[in-house]
């Protein structure tokens, strides 16, 4: 009886695992697969009725360097809140290794919180922080730090301060998960062998957390290179990135050759970003989980 | 300082004097309880000390005060005379030895010997040679560029005693370095442990559970129990002569026979047995009489023998079994007591109906007052 039900289970096991995958695999090529393809397709029309197929649009696209410019503000753009969320985030995973464990559920909640609002929520709220009578610049003109409100709304750096913020959770999750297996006696090994708390963070803890940073840093990057409601809610449209340019070429101008070209230059330089993120981080967890 | 540890040339025209250390009326606080209590102890240069007790009994806390991962509420840690309670671990210059290890598993073998003196700010040279002469010391020589998970258990724990060592600290500690290996291996790395402490003179505290490792690696054993230390001295003098309940209980096994002091003589007092005799022992100081006691006997005391005599009672004999050179019984007293008997098998008395159980010509049974 055990024996049987043992056999059944394993033969159930192993046609099981292709079968189990089945419903994601079928959802995966019908709604991300399939239109990506078609959006591939689309690019290849000159005009907007897609009657003329040609390389118009690709030539449109790469032919002006504005592009060009607005593809660079956007890798920068990930690349500045990648590092605005690894200087806030890495401390703070520091601290919250060291909490003790009803304290770590707490800010664990704390940390989670921003993914359990809506984006658009999240990203009004943040217009009431920044604005000219916002919090921010009521808080630094009562302390006398400033003279007059800063501008941060429609700017780079307000965008930056609460992409912080909006893509925190992104970065701390994979980044307190494998600082939380770290074994606690190795800063304690350190330390007796006379190393300074700097010295055991960079030689210790930083190298072997790299697995969870690199995670953190891909996920933020490609999540915020992307957040279009953010981009134009707070950025407005004087700030220009990849996803607005979709958003005018599809639905403001009905060219849809052109917005399909905009975001296949979007996937491609995100995803040569993430893959050379993702091989570096590759090579250091290599070198210490082997 | 230029002699170093693992010179063996040094070491063999004598030690270099290790260093002393003394607990002072130390007490750690976790919340509301006391993890350690009041626990003094002076160790001798060059002297290997074990912590021993049972799990939470404030060894390891005591071990990482001294090493300086955990601040006590108060008393004082004093290395050579000198107070260390205001440094931080970094500067205590304690080499400590992990159960788990605590390899960097990032680095090979040699960076990890290597971590402590670079952390001193040596550099090059003096740092390679260092490191290879500690690693020989732990006959690890040729795994340099290993990385820690390419290595044996006792390899890592090699390469964590070499790490701790390369640095010439004043004081050693081991956290029960030898619980993660195997019965054989143990065995090995003990030798191996006290071998280098001899060699180098190091002043040396053991963590342990295990009262077998306690016994065979240490000088000195202290017994811990409930934050406190019960009794502070030579493994034989633990064993033979313990001073409370709690330390003859938990070094080796006993048997607890119940009774009362009956009468004074002299030095001497005679015990009633509840199962029915009367001992005559040398008196206890602190026992006054008529008082119920306790009288703890290690199975190799006692005796079995088939003639009736006022110092020995009856038993129902029970399941004999042989252990090794050793042939042990389980017997059942009068008063419902199940009592181990442990003899050698060879010379074992041939006599039928051995069902009288005695004292050994030799025994030393200890008496402790028995709470009623």
């Amino acid at each position: 009886m055990k024996t049987a039900l043992a056999l059944r289970m394993k033969g159930a096991g192993y046609l099981g695992e292709w079968q189990l995958a089945l419903p994601l695999t079928l959802a995966f090529a019908s709604l991300f697969l399939a239109p990506l393809l078609l959006l591939f397709g689309v690019s290849f029309f000159n005009d907007d009725k897609l009657t003329e197929p040609g390389l118009a649009q690709w030539g449109k696209f790469f032919g002006d360097p504005f592009n060009y410019k607005v593809i660079a503000d956007t890798l920068l753009l990930g690349v500045k809140t990648v590092a605005a969320t690894v200087l806030v985030g890495y401390p703070l995973a520091l601290v919250f290794i060291d909490l003790s464990a009803r304290l770590q559920r707490v800010l664990l909640f704390v940390i989670v919180m921003p993914l359990l609002l809506s984006v658009v929520v999240r990203t009004f709220a943040w217009i009431v922080v920044l604005g000219h009578e916002g919090l921010i610049n009521t808080l630094l003109l009562r302390l006398g730090l400033i003279g007059e409100p800063l501008k941060l709304l429609q700017t780079e750096l307000g965008l930056v301060i609460s992409l912080t913020q909006i893509e925190m959770p992104l970065m701390l999750l994979p980044l307190i998960s494998v600082m939380s297996r770290l074994e606690p006696n190795l800063r304690d090994a350190a330390a007796a062998l006379g190393a300074s708390r700097w010295r055991t963070l960079f030689t210790v803890i930083v190298p072997l957390s790299m697995p969870g940073l690199v995670a953190g840093c891909l996920l933020v990057f490609a999540s915020s290179t992307t957040a279009f409601i953010s981009q134009t809610v707070i950025g407005g449209v004087r700030l220009i990135y990849l996803p607005l340019v979709i958003w005018q070429q599809s639905l403001v101008v009905f060219n849809w050759p052109l917005a399909a070209v905009a975001s296949m230059a979007l996937l491609v330089s995100i995803l040569t970003v993430v893959a050379a993120l993702s091989y570096l981080g590759r090579r250091a967890s290599g070198a210490i989980h082997g | 300082m230029q002699s170093t540890l693992t010179d063996i040339a040094t070491a063999m025209a004598g030690p270099p004097p290790g260093r002393t250390l003394d607990v002072e009326d130390l007490a750690v606080r976790y919340g509301a309880s006391l993890a350690v209590d009041g626990v003094t102890l002076a160790i001798e240069p060059g002297e290997v000390v074990a912590l021993l007790g049972p799990s939470g009994c404030g060894k390891t806390t005591l071990l990482r005060v001294i090493a300086g991962f955990v601040r006590q509420a108060s008393g004082r840690v004093r290395v050579d005379g000198a107070v260390i309670d205001h440094l931080p671990a970094n500067q205590r210059n304690i080499g400590i030895v992990f159960q788990n290890y605590a390899l960097f598993p990032h680095m090979t073998v040699a960076e990890n010997v290597a971590y402590g003196l670079r952390a001193r700010g040596m550099r090059g040279n003096e740092v390679k040679t260092r490191v290879t002469r500690a690693l020989d010391t732990v006959q690890l020589g040729t795994f340099l560029d290993r990385l820690p998970r390419q290595l044996s258990g006792g390899q890592q724990q090699r390469v964590a005693i070499a790490r701790a060592l390369a640095v010439e600290p004043s004081i050693l500690l081991l956290d029960e370095p030898f619980a993660a290996l195997d019965r054989n291996l143990r065995l090995d790395m003990q030798i191996e442990v006290k071998r280098l402490q001899r060699t180098l003179g190091l002043t040396t505290i053991l963590v342990t559970h295990d009262q077998d490792e306690a016994m065979s690696v240490s000088d000195r054993i202290a017994v811990m129990n409930k934050g406190k230390v019960e009794q502070f001295d030579t493994p034989v003098a633990v064993y033979d002569r313990p001073k409370t309940l709690f330390v003859n209980s938990f070094i080796g096994t006993t048997n607890l026979l119940s009774g009362k002091l009956a009468v004074r003589e002299g030095d001497e007092v005679i015990v009633s047995l509840d199962a029915g005799a009367l001992l005559r022992l040398p008196a206890p100081g602190d026992l006054s009489i008529g008082e119920p006691v306790l009288l703890s006997v290690r199975p190799e005391q006692l005796t079995l023998c088939s003639t009736p005599r006022p110092d020995n009672w009856r038993v129902e004999p029970g399941l004999s079994l042989p252990l090794g050179g050793q042939l042990v019984h389980e017997v059942r007293a009068g008063d419902g007591a199940v009592l181990k008997i442990v003899e050698p098998r060879r010379g074992v008395s041939s006599e039928p109906n051995r069902i009288f159980c005695g004292l050994a010509p030799d025994a030393r049974p200890a008496l402790f007052p028995r709470a009623t």
